[in-house]
């Protein structure tokens, strides 16, 4: 695989020059499954991005009498609600809502988390202790627990409405994992002589951290992002399971789930079209995820 | 012991936060609400505690769980320490056994697929731990009672049934929901265990023992296993984490009467002193669980503890 890179110069055994991204690549499209993964990714966010484009139907429109409850086939192909509503274009809408939530608190919830993992593993100390401890007591609570209690809370003012309240909730609920895992990169990165270099020439705290600690957090805070925003999706998805989440007549693939459990046996496509679509992009989610450590991680290089 | 101290103020806070005089949330729900003058309002304050300032309520609050008291739930009108007594049992059940069924499985499936690494048996297992770790719990659940219970019929499709009272039936009713709530520990632990193995494999110790003739089966259960299981460990504090979380939509879906479908049904009817005492006892639990990890971990590792 490594090409030997031979000189005039009689350098035979100069270092072998790989490009970064060349194996980046190579280990990232190794395993298939992370191929997979980012082909259902994809594929997700296209659905997204066109769903008025791609739906067959107004996932809001109640269709004429008769039409509740269609089995899947003909004309409507996964079949339809009670309410008669296509269920396939309620999916394809539905992975709108997965990934605004997904990709929203992940961004929420790193504005907050990523500085204040920086700030404690930088100043250390007190500043340190309060920060990390409270981090902890977080972590006491499960995901879904915690982004249900705020939730329920949050509900109850009428500032913010419907998919918001989700959105917040898991944002809170999910700064634990990041300040913790950036905690843990600053204090590894703050020791390096860079570091100490940009101190000694005088450089503000406030630059050291974010300019110089902050990108090389990056690879780790990526992963990161990849696995939070499976365990995002999937959290939001319980909680509109359990009825709290976007406002109706909007779709979410959880409350799809929790409507179509409804049918059990008769109509099988109600729940099962939108729990494997959860489960797929979770799966997604996660195998990108593993991707992409195992390109990122520099312990791996030289080894992948 | 401060970690302690923060969770009980978080939730006391969070539940504070709530818009609204909690006496007066309290009084609406009593359906007096029309009749009541404000003599009764301010002495229902004064029984309550909540003339009192934050902090004050705040220990007293804390106060009180030591000593069982969660106060009056709205909703049932009933003492909340007997409603935690009637419900806690069902799914610290369920909790435990899929505790146990993850960590067996796991192990199992772990050390399995590490000792007969790239062969069929880990060709198919490793991916499916993938899936076990990914699959939402609610549609695990939903597709087990649609394939065991309405399509085979083998098992009750929902509801709970105390051992004591029929043995055979509650063990019917909580084999779906157990395999539910295992199935992220199964997946997590199997994962851990077969890379803890491969290290494992490696080690010096491990190549003295092959090349003093010692059998495969005393190899691994003998030399390997024991500190192959060290990192697995760990993963009980997440497990039961998971387990808490997961039964909130496992007793939803198999309609189970456990504290997480009081959760949900508590926060729907906006009945707090509940939700309350619910987060806060799985929250201690959790830190319990964790600080029991990490001196067990000590305590079977003496790398750390004279470390």
């Amino acid at each position: 695989m490594v090409k030997k890179h031979t000189s005039d110069i009689g350098f035979s055994e100069a270092p072998v020059c790989v490009s970064e991204w060349r194996r980046f690549r190579r280990v990232f499209f190794e395993r298939k499954l992370v191929t997979f993964g980012l082909v259902v990714l994809v594929l997700m966010v296209i659905a997204a991005a066109f769903a008025p484009l791609l739906a067959p139907y107004d996932p809001y429109d109640l269709g004429d009498a008769g039409e509740s409850l269609l089995q899947p086939g003909g004309e409507h192909l996964l079949g339809t609600d009670l309410l008669g509503r296509d269920t396939l274009s309620r999916l394809i809408y539905g992975a709108r809502t997965a990934l605004m939530v997904g990709f929203i608190s992940v961004f929420i919830s790193g504005f907050i988390g990523v500085p204040l993992g920086i700030i404690a593993g930088y100043f250390g100390g007190v500043i340190n202790m309060v920060i990390m401890r409270a981090m902890d007591a977080l972590m006491c609570f499960p995901m879904l627990l915690l982004a249900l209690l705020l939730a329920a809370v949050l509900r109850e003012y009428d500032v913010i409405s419907g998919i918001w309240v989700v959105i917040i909730a898991l944002s809170i609920a999910i700064i634990p994992g990041y300040a913790r895992v950036t905690h843990g990169v600053t204090l590894s990165i703050k020791e390096n002589e860079y570091i100490m270099a940009q101190r000694a020439m005088g450089s503000s705290n406030m630059r050291v951290m974010f300019r110089h600690i902050l990108p090389n957090a990056f690879p780790p805070l990526i992963v990161l992002v990849t696995m939070q925003l499976g365990a995002l999706i999937l959290a939001e998805a319980g909680l509109s399971f359990l009825g709290i989440g976007i406002d109706p007549p909007g779709a979410a693939w959880g409350a799809m789930v929790w409507d179509g459990y409804r049918y059990l046996a008769n109509n099988p496509a109600l729940w099962l079209a939108p729990g494997i679509a959860i489960a797929l992009v979770v799966f997604a989610f996660n195998m990108v995820g593993d991707g992409l450590r195992d390109a990122l991680d520099p312990r791996l290089r030289g080894l992948l | 012991m401060v970690v302690l101290i923060l969770v009980t103020l978080m939730v006391f806070f969070v539940m504070r936060l709530l818009p609204g005089d909690p006496i007066l949330i309290y009084v609406a729900q009593t359906a007096e609400f029309e009749a009541m003058p404000q003599e009764r309002v301010d002495e229902l304050r004064a029984e309550f505690g909540l003339d009192k300032p934050v902090m004050v309520q705040y220990a007293n609050w804390v106060g009180g769980i030591f000593q069982g008291d969660f106060g009056t739930s709205i909703f049932y009108h009933e003492d909340v320490g007997t409603l935690m007594l009637e419900r806690f049992p069902i799914t610290i059940h369920l909790g435990l056994l899929s505790l146990i069924v993850g960590a067996v499985l796991g192990v199992l499936a772990g050390m399995l697929t590490a000792v007969r690494r790239g062969k069929w048996l880990d060709k198919i297992v490793t991916p499916l731990t993938y899936v076990g770790l990914t699959i939402p719990v609610f549609l695990l659940g939903i597709l087990l009672i649609y394939a065991f219970g309405v399509k085979l019929g083998w098992l009750p499709i929902s509801g709970y049934t105390s051992p004591l009272d029929d043995f055979w039936l509650s063990t019917r009713q909580v084999i779906m929901p157990v395999f539910c709530l295992a199935i992220f520990g199964v997946a997590a632990n199997a994962r851990q265990m077969r890379s803890s193995m491969l290290e494992v494999t490696r080690q010096d110790y491990i190549r003295t023992a092959w090349s003093k003739g010692l059998g495969e089966r005393a190899v691994v259960m003998r030399h390997m296993l024991k500190n192959s299981l060290i990192p697995v460990i760990t993963l009980m504090g997440v497990s039961v984490s998971i387990i808490l979380g997961g039964s909130v939509l496992v007793e939803r879906v198999f309609a189970i009467p456990g504290v997480g479908s009081l959760l949900v049904s508590s926060i729907f009817g906006q009945d707090y002193v509940v939700v309350q005492a619910i987060t806060v006892i799985f929250a201690v639990i959790i830190l319990l669980v964790n600080l029991i990890v990490d001196i067990s971990y000590a305590w079977l590792d003496p790398r750390i503890r004279y470390g």
